[in-house]
């Protein structure tokens, strides 16, 4: 193939600006009207916002007679299903966000920014935003000229439909958001009747107010410039991520295609230059210049290029999901290979079983023991010692329990307060004084280890127990 | 100011220095100026509503009539609330039977912590454990009695008990032989016991009378507990407690709290101290 000297001059000088484009950075001067265009990675876009929907949904599910997954901050308790998880427990939660986190890495680490282009709340509410936009509006063209053009009736009757529309969607998740932590149907019933207390309407407001802002006019800019996961994500990434990756070896040089020119005398590369992967940016940045902080991965490029090789008779693939080694010729590190994955997997799976084992070994009932401080120990009439305790009982479950308290069987000990069990209320911690007496010639050390052993049966006859060491004192 | 303006139109002010630093006169960002002018709003706002402006004889009051005191005084009355249905139930009820109820017995012991606090804790101890001269409150050794009456009445009437001073009419032989039956814990083996008519506040088994406030000599608690136990019997024998005609006698007084503290708030005390681990 011989190179024409003007085209590579022209490829030159090309390069020379795209750097100057480059330096070209999104401050929210102008508003991105992204076009939409069917295709796979269109498909996959809409059922990875399906995740959101149990987001509205889940709060109407209902488990024995209250909400199937409620968590109920007044009272400290989380309802998830049958289990109830009270703050005692909340270290699984650390684990929780570990494992979130660290997924969040792998993830990124592998494919790239997966949650921003495809989960991301942002992504997916702007997405919803701009489809009733475009339905309303019309395509990206007709909006500008609409923004531009003067405020005739129909502008304002499409206008406010579309800001109706909008702030109905930010009601809406508002109201979802805050049945998560209180009764759905009973929050329902006191947002109608103008009931509802100060917190959730303070927590509604900021909501509607917050969607309506970050996805009706913020969209990019909040990953531009707001959104720190946008950054912590972008340094996650490394040369082996396979990303939405625009194929310069086989696009450069760019040229467009003239009417009537045959394809076998092409001296361009296969990239058309028709710059409808930036029509479709829904942050609006050529991906041409490369992985960039304004590519949130969504894919939607790849898309439209594909659909203009299609129709060109070009292979598929211009744009595609690939990582910079690949591209450079470098051959693909297995997965197994990359201590990454390894350390990540590592990650992953401890924080799994640390949950797993907190939730198989969730304790009914749990007792904490508390010995008096002041004074330490008081000596009785009859010589003996006596230590006083507060022994709480949590009752995690959802009746009440009768629960007997025990001491050891050390010579000599009388524990005295514990003649009659326990009322532990349900979800409640229930406290006891409880009094242990030692005769004083029984005492060995100052200070010795006690436990109290705790013994009760639910309803279902099922025996629950639980334990808690403390320590004995007298004089020295 | 600079004559010629080195540097026209961009809106500087002419105010120059070292060559190049000036001043801009450039509007403030819109965004500001709304901040700006809402805070002022909020300032106007908050003077209606709110009380405000100083004046030489008091000061704004402000439409809403809020004040810091009446805020005060009604989380005072929502706290009040919450205690009135506990507090009338226990009105209507003796000690024994809060006792009886473990919902408010712990309510009582909870509320009545800053009562024992204020009027007992100075001689008793924070949490009844005593001090110097002062009866420990956690034990089971109650010289007048622990069931939650009679500690009911010792705080209404307080308590005087008396031991008369015996140096005049012990010799110094006697007084050790004493001391030491005292301090083996069994006195009326000791024929002086009888000899000297101890036995008749103490008893003939010297275990004490708790209508008269006597001490038990047979347990392990000293009611006057120092370093040297024996030095310390000698010393009650010999001068006894609250003996008028004695300067050195022990003074052990419990003060009456009757025409101090309301009915309840004694009886609510005698739960409180009842609560210990020494109530009987």
């Amino acid at each position: 193939m011989s190179v024409n000297p003007q085209s590579k001059h022209d490829a030159v000088v090309d390069e020379l600006y795209a750097e100057a484009g480059h330096w070209k950075i999104n401050t929210g001067e102008e508003k991105i009207h992204a076009k939409r265009i069917p295709g796979k990675w269109r498909i996959w876009k809409w059922l990875a916002s399906l995740v959101w929907l149990p987001f509205f949904l889940v709060p109407y599910l209902r488990w024995d007679d209250r909400q199937a997954i409620l968590f109920d901050i007044p009272n400290r308790q989380f309802h998830l299903l049958g289990v109830t998880i009270l703050p005692q427990d909340f270290w699984m939660l650390s684990l929780l966000l570990l494992f979130f986190a660290i997924l969040l890495a792998v993830v990124t680490a592998l494919a790239g920014r997966v949650w921003c282009g495809f989960f991301c709340f942002q992504t997916v509410w702007t997405d919803i935003f701009t489809w009733f936009e475009e339905k309303l509006e019309g395509s990206p063209q007709k909006r500008k000229k609409l923004d531009q053009g003067p405020l005739t009736f129909t502008k304002v009757r499409v206008k406010a439909t579309k800001h109706l529309i909008w702030i109905v969607i930010s009601a809406l998740t508002g109201i979802s958001f805050v049945a998560w932590f209180m009764d759905a149907y009973q929050l329902w019933a006191d947002l109608v009747s103008f009931n509802l207390g100060i917190t959730a309407v303070v927590t509604i407001l900021l909501f509607i107010g917050g969607t309506y802002g970050l996805a009706g006019y913020l969209r990019e800019q909040t990953c531009f410039w707001l959104c720190p996961y946008a950054r912590i994500q972008g340094v996650m990434v490394d040369n082996t991520t396979a990303v939405p990756t625009y194929d310069f070896h086989r696009g450069e040089p760019r040229g467009r295609v003239k009417k009537g020119s045959s394809e076998a005398q092409r001296t361009t590369g296969d990239c058309v230059d028709c710059n409808q992967c930036v029509a479709v940016c829904p942050t609006g940045v050529d991906i041409r210049h490369g992985q960039q902080e304004g590519c949130i991965t969504c894919a939607l490029c790849i898309d439209a290029c594909d659909a203009v090789m299609e129709k060109l008779d070009r292979p598929k693939g211009l744009i595609r999901y690939e990582s910079l080694d690949v591209l450079n010729g470098k051959e693909e590190r297995p997965l197994l290979k990359r201590p990454r994955v390894w350390v990540y997997s590592l990650v992953l799976l401890l924080s799994v079983i640390g949950i797993g084992y907190g939730m198989a070994t969730l304790d009914a009932i749990e007792i904490k023991v508390i010995h008096s401080r002041q004074p330490l120990y008081v000596l009785q009439s009859d010589g003996s010692i006596q230590n006083k305790y507060t022994i709480k009982v949590l009752n995690k479950l959802t009746e009440d329990l009768q629960v007997t308290i025990s001491a050891p069987d050390i010579e000599g000990l009388v524990l005295v307060g514990a003649e009659d069990p326990v009322t532990a209320r349900k979800g409640m911690v229930t406290p006891r004084t409880l009094f242990v007496r030692i005769p004083r010639d029984k005492l060995k050390v100052e200070s010795q280890p006690l436990v109290f052993y705790a013994e009760t049966t639910d309803s279902s006859g099922k025996r629950l127990s639980s334990k808690r060491e403390s320590v004995f004192i007298g004089p020295k | 100011m600079a004559d010629n303006n080195p540097f026209p139109g961009e809106n500087n002010t002419g105010h120059i220095w070292d060559d190049n630093l000036r001043e801009l006169d450039n509007p403030a960002p819109r965004w500001w100026m709304i901040a700006f002018w809402a805070s002022i709003l909020w300032v106007i706002g908050y003077a209606i509503l709110y009380p405000m402006i100083p004046g030489l004889s008091g000061y704004t009051k402000g439409i809403m009539g809020w004040t810091q005191m009446g805020e005060y005084k009604e989380g005072l009355d929502e706290v009040q609330m919450v205690r009135a249905e506990f507090e009338t139930k226990l009105q209507g009820m003796t000690a024994k039977e809060i006792l009886a109820d473990e919902g408010l017995s712990s309510y009582t012991v909870a509320s009545a912590k800053v009562l024992f606090g204020d009027n007992c804790a100075a001689c008793h101890g924070s949490n009844g454990q005593g001090g110097p001269g002062y009866p420990v409150l956690a034990d089971d050794n109650w010289i007048y009695g622990g069931a939650v009456e009679t500690i009911e009445q010792s705080i209404t009437n307080g308590r005087m008990g008396i031991m008369p001073a015996q140096a005049n009419l012990l010799t110094d032989e006697e007084l050790d032989k004493l001391a030491a039956a005292v301090m083996s814990g069994n006195p009326a083996a000791e024929p002086l016991f009888m000899e000297k008519a101890c036995f008749a506040c103490h008893g003939p088994d010297g275990k004490g009378m708790q209508a008269l406030g006597s001490a038990n000599l047979t347990d392990a608690i000293w009611r006057f507990n120092e370093a040297d136990q024996l030095a310390s019997v000698k010393q009650t024998i010999k001068h006894g407690v609250n003996d008028t005609s004695d300067p050195l006698t022990r003074e052990a007084v419990m003060p009456k709290f009757g025409d101090r503290l309301s009915k309840d708030e004694i009886k609510k005390l005698a739960v409180y101290v009842y609560k210990f681990g020494g109530g009987q």
